[in-house]
């Protein structure tokens, strides 16, 4: 973040007490502790304003949208829509067109592997790093055996960043696709995409951002970033689960030939023939998760209100004491030292199994993620099985860590 | 806010014959000639074990495994091989059948405590971990059916 960012954000704290409010489920006992869920990277809670947006849609205005002339269905649709209107504004897309609503990232990335792999021919190249989630591994690799395209990775080093002189080197003739995360979930470093994606427009290559790690710890704007596609899913930033975004832009959405057939995508089905709706419905089969993007909108409106700068200026507070706190751990190696890391500690200890310490932990009250991350590539080029990782987001505190602290403590007594 | 659960200590679950066995797992060897091997996984948290039999017969004259894991699973493997070193193919069998039902929901099994596989007891009241105890003897159970091939907990 710059200096001038830092001194403004400063100017303001976040008042986290207050917002803990807004989290019913972060108000309870686990094991007789006061739960810390430090697993946000996994998945976010969801605060009032967003479970009531969706149970206000149920209670009141539920009806299947953009079908019917009755005044429910009118509502569910203006509400479906305000939802994409407000995702529009919330990564600044240039038009509502762009904006096709899926089930996840998993989806969305999906989606351009089937849609733009239709158009791939063998040879044909798609450039991944090696911090990459498996969601954006696996459709690359389908389509390596479906159609014989090549999938070239970009290397990590030992702080866990990706090498950007030999991202350069692997942009050649053939490559089609850049696909890249915007932050590594297993190990928090934010990649830099300017760079990356600079790189590739100057070569005509079509730029695909996972942004599921990124949308929730700073703002996005799709247009300064130049992507081409940015996928992100509802429940990584308060938002329900089962709902997610592929924000695509209007003239290469225009090239694509349609996903999933069925209702929605249509304008004349005859069996001679169908048409195709216009954008964005034409990539939206079939009855859409309506209560989804009616909670994501309410989750953009809460993260608005908060203020993305302020969640960042948190949660890089949240990372220093954390980073701090567990510095003395005997025996405790963090894995992933990024230069530009979100709040995300992925460590392992000597002599203690991540598992393990994720059930001792459990036992204090403390929910931390132990595993691969869906990033086994990550973890075999650390040489490890898996890690545990604590990922704090905004309404998370300091006295949260030192529960962390104390029993990674605990657990080193048990254990060594 | 929610009543707290009470439920099982942590000690019950990491009892010291499973730390015992955990740190100082028996039999940790890979055999060079093995008259069967097989291999397991669990993807969902990375533990791997190999299992290799020296037979005698139908005995299983040595029993021995390596393993990556967390302690559930180190001190399972350690304590399946002391268990059924010696036992015929049925015999050994019947063995994994019987250590595999005690996580059966519901299971009724009483544990003695003179049983040192009783120490494995508390792992019922953790889902997430049953498959960490069962990996090694279902790895066992592929290795003496002649199966040389990877079995998978999930
Ligand atoms: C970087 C990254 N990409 C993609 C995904 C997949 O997201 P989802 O499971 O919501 O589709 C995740 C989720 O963990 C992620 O962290």
């Amino acid at each position: 973040m710059s200096i001038a960012a830092r001194d403004v954000a400063s100017a303001s704290l976040l008042d986290v007490a207050a917002v803990r409010r807004d989290f019913p489920v972060l108000d309870q006992e686990i094991n007789g502790h006061p739960l810390a869920y430090l697993d946000n990277a996994a998945s976010y809670q969801r605060p009032t304003q967003v479970i009531d947006a969706i149970a206000h849609y149920y209670r009141h205005d539920h009806a299947n949208v953009h079908r019917g002339v009755h005044t429910l269905s009118h509502r569910a649709t203006e509400a479906y829509e305000g939802a994409r209107d407000k995702v529009q504004r919330f990564i600044n897309a240039q038009s509502r067109r762009e904006i096709i609503f899926t089930r996840g990232t998993t989806e969305s990335i999906n989606l351009i592997a089937a849609a733009l792999g239709s158009q791939l021919s063998a040879g044909d190249e798609v450039v991944i790093t090696h911090l990459e989630h498996h969601s954006n591994i696996v459709p690359w690799q389908l389509l390596c055996e479906s159609r014989g395209i090549l999938l070239k990775v970009v290397p990590i080093n030992s702080q866990g960043e990706i090498e950007l002189d030999r991202y350069f080197d692997l942009l050649g003739p053939r490559t089609r696709l850049v696909s890249v995360a915007q932050v590594s979930n297993a190990l928090g470093t934010v990649l830099p995409l300017q760079t990356i994606i600079a790189a590739a427009r100057e070569r005509d290559i079509l730029v695909l951002v996972d942004g599921a790690q990124g949308i929730a710890h700073q703002p996005v704007d799709v247009q300064t970033l130049d992507c081409d596609f940015y996928a992100f899913s509802g429940h990584k930033m308060c938002g329900p689960t089962g709902i997610g975004v592929l924000y695509a832009r209007e003239s290469i959405l225009q090239t694509l030939p349609p996903w999933q057939g069925g209702g929605d995508m249509i304008r004349t089905v005859s069996f001679s023939g169908s048409t195709w709706n216009d954008l964005p419905y034409r990539f939206e089969a079939g009855t859409p998760n309506i209560a989804g993007a009616i909670g994501l909108g309410a989750a953009i409106d809460y993260l608005e209100n908060i203020g993305i700068q302020q969640i960042a200026e948190h949660e890089r507070r949240l990372l220093e004491y954390g980073e701090a706190a567990l510095a003395d751990v005997p025996g405790l190696r963090i894995i992933g030292t990024a230069m530009e890391k979100v709040s995300v500690i992925s460590f392992d200890i000597e002599g203690i199994h991540p598992h393990d310490l994720g059930t001792v932990l459990d036992h204090q009250g403390v929910a931390i993620r132990a595993g691969h991350h869906c990033a086994m590539p990550v973890m075999e080029f650390f040489g490890v099985a898996g890690t545990a990782r604590a990922s704090f987001a905004f309404y998370n505190t300091t006295g949260e860590i030192d529960q962390l602290r104390s029993a990674i403590d605990q657990a080193i007594v048990m254990f060594r | 806010m929610t009543m707290p659960m009470a439920g099982p200590s942590l000690r019950d679950l990491y009892r010291q014959t499973v730390l015992d066995h955990s740190r100082s797992p028996r039999n940790f060897r890979r055999l060079e000639h093995p008259d069967c091997l097989a291999t397991g996984h669990n993807a969902l948290c990375g533990d791997k074990v190999s299992v290799y039999l020296g037979l005698a017969g139908d005995r299983l004259e040595d029993v021995s495994y390596e393993a990556s894991g967390c302690a559930i699973c180190m001190a399972s493997a350690s304590l399946m091989s002391e268990r059924v070193t010696g036992l015929s193919r049925p015999e050994a069998s019947r063995a994994i059948d019987s250590f595999v039902a005690r996580f059966d929901p519901g299971s009724m099994h009483d544990d003695d405590p003179a049983d040192p596989l009783s120490a494995l007891a508390t792992v019922r009241e953790y889902p997430s971990r049953i498959r960490c105890a069962t990996l090694p003897w279902e790895t066992l159970r592929a290795a003496i059916s002649g199966e040389h091939g990877t079995v998978s907990t999930e």
